[in-house]
């Protein structure tokens, strides 16, 4: 028998308000890495934050490892969108990296030795390890990415949900962050990201969801990435408009 | 010698101080200093309920403690009413604050408006709990004080690591199964018990301002979040004694406008002279750039001026240039770029004489580095096909101070040569 997906959900839908940004989405993650990947306004981030219950889902279920999220938080990781916190934030570096471990911590006192030398592993894993006491607001955007980056890491969780990972980074980051990737697969561990340039999708994924609102291909890169269904994803937002007379997300990419 | 009476104002407000600077820092930090105004507003009609029940049970009426207790749980049920409205979603959370806010302090008011028809002591100075009188201050209103300090305190470090990831990044800590909810009522918890404890010194309208402006002076002195909390204390204790002091010498001064104002100024202090964040600062940075843009901008158009005039690329340098050409070659003023080069003189970058400059070794070098970088930059503009020669010139302007000579290098792979300009030098670009 086959272990359960890394992540499945089944007839989910979310919305904001009337509109709903994914459409009754049922899709299991295959383990390694895959891409979710559609155009703007496509429900990708929503998707992500309700499987992580951060949004609420009208309807549908979701299930890490074949569990509810409650029982299996210590396996799940999560990397947000870098704009949805305030870099301008009093805390250095290693201050954001360590936060990753406060649930293997007490609630009260400081963070120990231990866990402080996991948050630098990962600051050093993702060429960091020289801005360790640098306060994040003077940080470049790469670098600030690769902080989130290697909170992630420090979580050590078995799946790690990236959003936009590769947004607005430099080279040096994009390289960063591929070669964390390829680290995480060769392990065993597993990453859903939210993927903006299709170019990568083939070098950097082996599996990907193509998304607008609902599905539209899933499944390896070299069997369901192809122009057809990319075309189909990309053209169908006036199909959705029109069928469902509602749009697909103004709000989250 | 200061009176005994003096010291136990001073210490119990310098003790809040303490407490509300500890405490401010995570309620500004997590964008909750409206909800602390909220809090001391709602505890009004809480003070004029307890002084009722208090004079019909017939207890001390100037017993602290009841009072304190019911602005405790009126300002909770503040909180709880705005958190209520934003729920809705029918209105947002700032217009939740607002309205009640507004609706509590009406509601007290008119409580202890109508007290105040009743015979009897029960409205007996509520009304410096609007604007605080730490004057009535008494020895054991100084302990609670310091009990409130030091609980805030004890429970601010305590639940640093958790009050700090919650305030930085909360959807991070949901995802990880850290109880937010707990902090943030935790949080919530410790802002009621400052303002509770404040409003006899401060006064409930002005309760907030010691919430917020110790941290936000704090913020502009450091980017180190235990230093902050450090600063935000220590700001708080000055100015919660400083105006206690204040009001003691000139009693006609309510407490809480007092050390308000004194935490204010320690405020603008900061804004304006912070070493990093303060305007000044930043002005200094700003004009420091702007000097040395200007230094090359001269520099280079003394250099381009020979070049206009007939010197080669390899020999400009050894002219006199008209400081007016340089003026007319950077659209600046004459008082400008005479300004200028009495200031590279100064630096003795320039020889002056008669409207002329003449470019000294060190100037030349410069000058030299500042035409390499401009060409640099332009040449490639040009070659990448990306502008023409007129806003390849503009854009150089722009990109080429702080242009590391090797990355010059690297655009102009010939060390030595120095390309021609582009473009025709001289004025009107």
């Amino acid at each position: 028998m086959n272990p359960p997906a890394p992540l499945e959900v089944r007839h989910l839908t979310v919305a904001y308000g009337e509109k709903p940004a994914v459409w009754d989405v049922t899709w299991s993650a295959p383990p390694g890495l895959t891409a979710i990947v559609g155009p703007n306004g496509a429900g990708k981030s929503t998707l992500l934050k309700s499987a992580l219950g951060l949004v609420p889902a009208l309807s549908g279920e979701v299930r890490f490892f074949g569990r509810p999220l409650d029982t299996v938080r210590d396996r799940v990781g999560y990397l947000p969108q870098r704009a949805s916190v305030d870099w301008d934030f009093p805390a250095t570096a290693l201050d954001v990296v360590c936060m990753a471990r406060y649930p293997r911590m007490r609630w009260w006192g400081l963070v120990p030795r231990r866990d402080k030398e996991a948050a630098r592993a990962a600051l050093a894993q993702v060429g960091m390890a020289d801005f360790a006491d640098r306060q994040i607001g003077r940080l470049s955007g790469g670098q600030q990415q690769r902080v989130f980056l290697a909170r992630a890491l420090a979580q050590d969780a078995d799946l790690v949900l990236m959003d936009e990972p590769f947004a607005a980074v430099d080279a040096a980051t994009e390289a960063a962050i591929v070669a964390v990737l390829r680290e995480l697969a060769a392990k065993g561990r597993h990453v859903v990201a939210v993927h903006h340039d299709l170019g990568t999708v083939p070098e950097y994924f082996s599996s990907v969801l193509l998304l607008n609102a609902r599905v539209f291909a899933a499944g390896a890169v070299q069997d369901v990435f192809t122009n057809r269904s990319i075309a189909a994803t990309y053209g169908a937002r006036l199909a959705v408009l029109d069928e469902a007379s509602v749009g697909a997300g103004a709000v989250g990419a | 010698m200061i009176a005994y009476n003096t010291l136990v104002v001073l210490s119990g407000c310098a003790l809040l101080g303490v407490a509300a600077g500890t405490v401010g820092t995570f309620a500004l930090l997590r964008g909750r200093a409206l909800v602390a105004d909220a809090v001391g507003h709602a505890a009004l009609p809480g003070v004029a309920v307890a002084a009722l029940i208090v004079a019909l049970v017939g207890a001390d009426p100037r017993a602290l403690p009841p009072l304190l207790a019911g602005a405790a749980i009126a300002g909770l049920l503040g909180v709880l009413a705005v958190q209520a409205l934003t729920r809705t979603r029918r209105i947002r959370e700032d217009a939740a604050i607002a309205i009640v806010l507004s609706a509590f302090y009406a509601a007290g008011v008119a409580l202890l408006s109508w007290l105040q028809t009743l015979p009897g002591a029960a409205q007996a100075g509520l009304s410096k709990f609007i604007l605080g009188q730490a004057a009535a201050m008494r020895a054991e209103d100084a302990y609670i004080a310091a009990t409130v300090a030091a609980t805030c305190l004890v429970l601010v470090l305590l639940a640093f690591q958790r009050l700090r990831a919650v305030a930085f990044d909360m959807d991070f800590a949901r995802v990880q199964g850290l109880r937010t909810d707990r902090t943030d009522l935790l949080l919530l918890a410790l802002i009621v018990l400052v303002c509770v404890s404040g409003l006899q010194a401060v006064g409930l309208i002005l309760v907030v301002a010691l919430l917020v402006l110790p941290a936000a002076t704090a913020r502009l002195l450091t980017h180190r979040l235990p230093r902050m909390l450090a600063l935000a204390a220590g700001c708080g204790a000055l100015a919660g004694a400083a105006g206690a002091w204040v009001s003691a010498m000139r009693p006609e001064v309510p407490t809480g406008a007092a050390v308000v104002l004194l935490a204010a100024l320690l405020f603008t202090l900061a804004l304006l002279f912070a070493p990093e964040r303060g305007l000044l600062a930043r002005l200094w940075v700003l004009l420091r750039r702007r000097l040395a843009a200007d230094t090359e901008h001269f520099l280079r158009a003394a250099w381009e001026a020979q070049e206009a005039a007939g010197a080669g690329p390899g020999t400009a340098g050894d002219r006199w240039a008209p400081i007016g050409a340089v003026a007319a070659a950077r659209g600046w003023s004459a008082g400008k770029a005479a300004r200028l080069a009495a200031w590279l003189a100064l630096r003795g970058l320039v020889a002056r004489a008669e409207g002329h400059v003449h470019l000294t070794p060190r100037g030349a070098t410069l000058a030299r580095r500042a035409v390499r970088a401009h060409r640099a930059v332009e040449h490639h503009l040009l070659a990448a096909g990306t502008a023409d020669a007129d806003s390849a010139d503009r854009l150089a302007d722009l990109l080429e101070h702080g242009l590391p000579p090797e990355m010059a290098a690297r655009l102009l792979p010939e060390p030595s040569a120095l390309p021609a300009s582009p473009h025709a030098l001289g004025a009107g670009r």
